[in-house]
C-alpha cells in the first residue's frame, strides 16, 4: 500500500523534474551552450545530492502536503498537482510546482470542509507579479553591467564563451542542488512518517536514514523527469520568449538566483538582522516565474522588439491555470476516490469547546461568556464551527485561530510504536524521553499534547524572542504529532 | 573543469591567430613572387611558389582543425555559423594568393616593362586590403568594438586598387604595339589581382553583419 501511495509522489517528482529543471538549465540549453543531455545528467546528479544531503531532517520535511490529514488524500493531492504540472509541461509552459500543490490542497480543503488557506492563495497571486518584476529588474541591471564590463575588458570571443559556459554550468548545478533540497519535501515528505525504510549503513562509514532513502527515490524521480521530458520547457524558457545570447542566458540564471536569495532566503534575513542591518522584505518569489521575468528583463534592455509577446501571454495564462486546474482536478479526484473507491481521503476534523478548551481560551484573555451555548456541542467541520463562532464573537484573525486550534478535536494515544519510530536527529534524547513518558496517554486536543510535552521537558518549550528555535520546535512538534497519528492503530 | 575548458579555448584562439598569420604571410609571399617574376628571377619565383603552397596547406590544416574544434566542442553556438563562414572566406583569400602565383607559373604572361610598376602597385593595394581584413577579423575575435575601424580601411584599399586596375587596363588596351590576345591576357592578370581586393571587401561587408548580429 505504501508503494501505491508513494507512486503519486513519484509522479509529482517526475513532473517537477520535467518542469523545474528549466529554471536552472533552460537558458543554457536554449542557447545551445550546454547540450540537453549534459544538462539533464548534471541536473539529475545534483538534484539527488541536494535532496539526500540537504533535504533536511524528517521533522522539516512534511512540505506543503503536510496539511492533508489522510494518506489517501495526500495521494490524490500529489496526483492532482502532478497531472496539472504534467499537462502544462506537455504544452511547454514553465509553471510553479509549488503553486500546483497549494492549488490541489485548496481543492482538498474545499472537499474536506477544512479551512482554506487564503494567505497561501494570496501569495500565489502576488508571486505572479512580484517574481517576474523583481527578476526582470535585476536581470536588466545585471545585463547592462555585464555588457559594459565585457565591452571594456576586451575578452576574446572564445574566452568569453568558456567563461559563460563555466558560469552556466556552475549556476546550473548550484540551482539543481537547491531544487533538490527545497522540493524533495513536497515530493516524498508526506510519506516519511509511514516509510518502511530502516536506517542503512554502508561499510559503517555512511549512514543513510530512512528519510534519506526516501529522498533518494524521490530525487531519482525528479532526475528521470528532467531527462525524459525536460527539454520542451527548457526550450520555451531559453528560446521561446526571445532569442538570447549565451551571456544573456547566464545573466538570466544569475538574476533568478539573486532574487531568490535576496527576497526569499530566511537565512539571509536572519544573518542581516543579526549584524544589525535592515533585511530585505521576504516576498513570495517563485523560481519558475522569476526565470521568465529575467528573460523578459534582458529582452526589454535590448529594445523589446525580440520578445514574443504571444508566448508570454500564453505563459501568464498557464500560471493562472495552474492553481485553478489543480483545485478542480483535486476536488473531482477526491470525489471519485471517496465515493467510488470508498477510500478515506480526509479525516473529518470536529470542533468542540470542551471544558479544557474553554479554560485555554479564557486564559488567553478572550471572553467566553458568549460561547455558553456552544460548550460541549460538536461541530462537524472547521467552516461550521467558525460560522457559529463569528455569530457570537467578533474576533481578529489571531484570536480566531487561537480559539479554532483550542477547540479542534484531535483524539490521539501515544503508542509504543510511535515512540520507537522517532528517528529525526534534531530531536534530542531529553525530548524523546518526554514523549516516552507520555506512552499510553490519551489527548483530545493537539495543544494538550504540546502542553504535556512542555511540562515534561524544557526542550519542548517555546522560547519567547527566539524566532528560529520556535520555528524549529514547531516543525519538531508537527513531526511528533504526525508520527503519533500515523501509528495509532 | 573550468580551467580545462579554458586551456582548450586558448588553443583555439592560438590556432585562429596562426591561421590569420598564414593569410598575412601569403600576401607577402605573393608580393615577393610577383616581384621575382617581374625581375625574371625564376629561382626566387619558384621558392616563393613553394613557400606559398606550404602556407596554403598549413592554412587549410588550421582551418579544418579550428572548424572541427568548434563543432565537436560546440563552441560559440551563437556565432558558430558566422565564424565558420568567415574562416572559409579568409581561406578563399589565401587560395586566391596561391592561385595567382600558380597562374603566373603556368601561363607565364609577358608583362611589358612599362606595366611592371602598376602591377606591383595593384598587388600592393590588394595585399593591404587583405591585411586590413585580417586585422578586422582579429578584432572580431578579440575586441569587437574596433572592427569598424579596420573595415573602413579595407574599403579604402579596395578603391585604390580599383583606380590602379582601371588605369592599368586603359594603358594595356591603349598600347599600340601589342596584339589583342596579348592585351586580353594582361587584362586577365590585372583583373585577377584586383579581384583579391574586391573579395577582401566582400568579406569585410559580411563581417560587418556578423558584428551587428553579435552586438544585438
Amino acid at each position: 500500500m505504501f508503494a501505491f501511495f508513494l507512486s503519486s509522489g513519484l509522479f509529482l517528482g517526475w513532473s517537477l523534474g520535467a518542469n523545474d529543471a528549466a529554471n536552472v538549465f533552460g537558458t543554457a540549453v536554449g542557447t545551445r551552450m550546454i547540450s540537453f543531455r549534459k544538462a539533464a545528467v548534471y541536473c539529475g546528479i545534483f538534484v539527488i545530492l541536494g535532496a539526500v544531503i540537504s533535504g533536511a531532517g524528517a521533522a522539516r520535511t512534511l512540505g506543503e502536503l503536510g496539511s492533508v490529514n489522510a494518506i489517501a488524500g495526500a495521494f490524490v493531492v500529489a496526483l492532482a498537482a502532478a497531472i496539472t504540472v504534467y499537462g502544462l509541461t506537455y504544452l511547454g509552459y514553465p509553471v510553479s510546482t509549488t503553486q500546483a500543490i497549494v492549488g490541489a490542497i485548496i481543492g482538498w480543503s474545499l472537499f474536506a470542509g477544512a479551512l482554506i488557506d487564503y494567505v497561501a492563495l494570496e501569495k500565489i497571486v502576488l508571486s505572479w507579479v512580484i517574481s517576474p518584476v523583481l527578476a526582470g529588474i535585476f536581470s536588466a541591471l545585471l545585463y547592462m553591467l555585464i555588457a559594459y564590463s565585457t565591452r571594456h575588458a576586451k575578452i576574446n570571443m572564445f574566452n568569453l564563451d568558456s567563461l559563460t559556459r563555466s558560469g552556466l554550468l556552475i549556476a546550473g548545478v548550484a540551482g539543481a542542488y537547491a531544487l533538490g533540497a527545497n522540493n524533495i519535501a513536497n515530493v516524498v515528505g508526506i510519506f516519511v512518517p509511514i516509510s518502511p525504510f530502516a536506517d542503512l549503513s554502508i561499510l559503517g562509514v555512511f549512514r543513510f536514514s530512512g528519510a534519506q532513502q526516501l529522498f533518494f527515490i524521490g530525487a531519482a524521480a525528479i532526475a528521470i523527469g528532467t531527462f525524459t521530458y525536460g527539454k520542451r520547457v527548457m526550450l520555451t524558457v531559453g528560446q521561446g520568449i526571445t532569442e538570447m545570447s549565451p551571456v544573456a542566458a547566464l545573466v538570466a540564471v544569475l538574476a533568478n538566483a539573486l532574487v531568490l536569495f535576496l527576497f526569499a532566503s530566511q537565512d539571509l534575513e536572519r544573518f542581516l538582522l543579526s549584524i544589525g542591518l535592515p533585511a530585505f522584505p521576504l516576498v513570495p518569489v517563485s523560481s519558475s516565474q522569476a526565470i521568465v521575468g529575467s528573460v523578459i528583463g534582458i529582452g526589454l534592455v535590448k529594445g523589446g522588439r525580440g520578445i514574443r509577446w504571444r508566448v508570454l501571454g500564453e505563459i501568464a495564462g498557464a500560471w493562472v491555470v495552474t492553481p485553478l486546474a489543480a483545485i478542480l482536478i483535486s476536488f473531482i479526484s477526491l470525489f471519485f476516490l471517496q465515493n467510488v473507491f470508498q477510500q478515506k481521503t480526509y479525516i473529518p476534523v470536529k470542533y468542540q469547546v470542551t471544558e479544557e478548551a474553554e479554560q485555554r481560551v479564557r486564559a488567553a484573555g478572550i471572553r467566553t461568556t458568549p460561547l455558553g451555548d456552544m460548550i460541549e456541542q460538536t461541530y462537524l467541520s472547521a467552516a461550521e464551527f467558525r460560522k457559529a463562532l463569528s455569530q457570537r464573537l467578533k474576533l481578529d484573525s489571531k484570536d480566531m485561530s487561537l480559539v479554532m486550534s483550542a477547540a479542534k478535536i484531535d483524539h490521539m494515544v501515544v503508542t509504543l510504536q510511535a515512540v520507537n519510530r522517532i528517528s529525526d536527529r534534531a530531536i534530542t534524547d531529553g525530548q524523546k524521553k518526554a514523549v516516552q513518558t507520555l506512552w499510553g496517554k490519551h489527548f483530545t486536543h493537539r495543544w494538550q499534547l504540546e502542553k504535556a510535552l512542555a511540562d515534561l521537558s524544557p526542550e519542548w518549550r517555546m522560547k519567547p524572542g527566539d524566532k528560529d528555535r520556535n520555528v524549529e520546535l514547531r516543525r519538531e512538534l508537527d513531526y511528533i504529532h504526525r508520527l503519533i497519528r500515523a501509528n495509532m492503530q | 573543469m573550468g580551467n580545462g575548458i579554458l586551456k582548450r579555448k586558448i588553443g583555439i584562439e592560438k590556432q585562429v591567430d596562426d591561421f590569420l598569420d598564414r593569410l598575412s604571410e601569403a600576401g607577402l609571399l605573393c608580393r615577393n613572387g610577383l616581384d621575382a617574376y617581374l625581375k625574371e628571377n625564376m629561382e626566387a619565383f619558384a621558392t616563393s611558389l613553394t613557400c606559398i603552397r606550404n602556407t596554403e596547406h598549413r592554412g587549410d590544416d588550421l582551418r579544418r582543425s579550428i572548424e572541427q574544434d568548434i563543432y565537436t566542442k560546440t563552441l560559440i553556438p551563437e556565432s558558430r555559423g558566422d565564424v565558420m563562414e568567415l574562416l572559409e572566406d579568409m581561406d578563399a583569400l589565401l587560395d586566391r594568393f596561391t592561385g595567382l602565383i600558380w597562374q603566373f607559373e603556368i601561363e607565364r604572361p609577358d608583362i611589358c616593362a612599362e606595366f611592371h610598376e602598376s602591377f606591383r602597385e595593384l598587388l600592393q593595394y590588394s595585399v593591404e586590403a587583405v591585411e586590413a581584413t585580417v586585422r578586422s577579423c582579429r578584432a572580431f575575435f578579440k575586441d569587437i568594438h574596433t572592427v569598424a575601424d579596420h573595415i573602413h580601411k579595407v574599403s579604402f584599399w579596395e578603391k585604390e586598387s580599383d583606380k590602379v586596375s582601371t588605369r592599368l587596363q586603359r594603358a594595356i588596351f591603349g598600347h599600340g604595339n601589342l596584339h589583342l590576345s596579348h592585351k586580353m591576357h594582361l587584362r586577365f592578370f590585372a583583373k585577377q589581382v584586383d579581384r583579391i581586393a574586391d573579395e577582401a571587401e566582400d568579406v569585410a561587408d559580411r563581417l560587418n553583419i556578423y558584428v551587428i548580429k553579435r552586438m544585438l
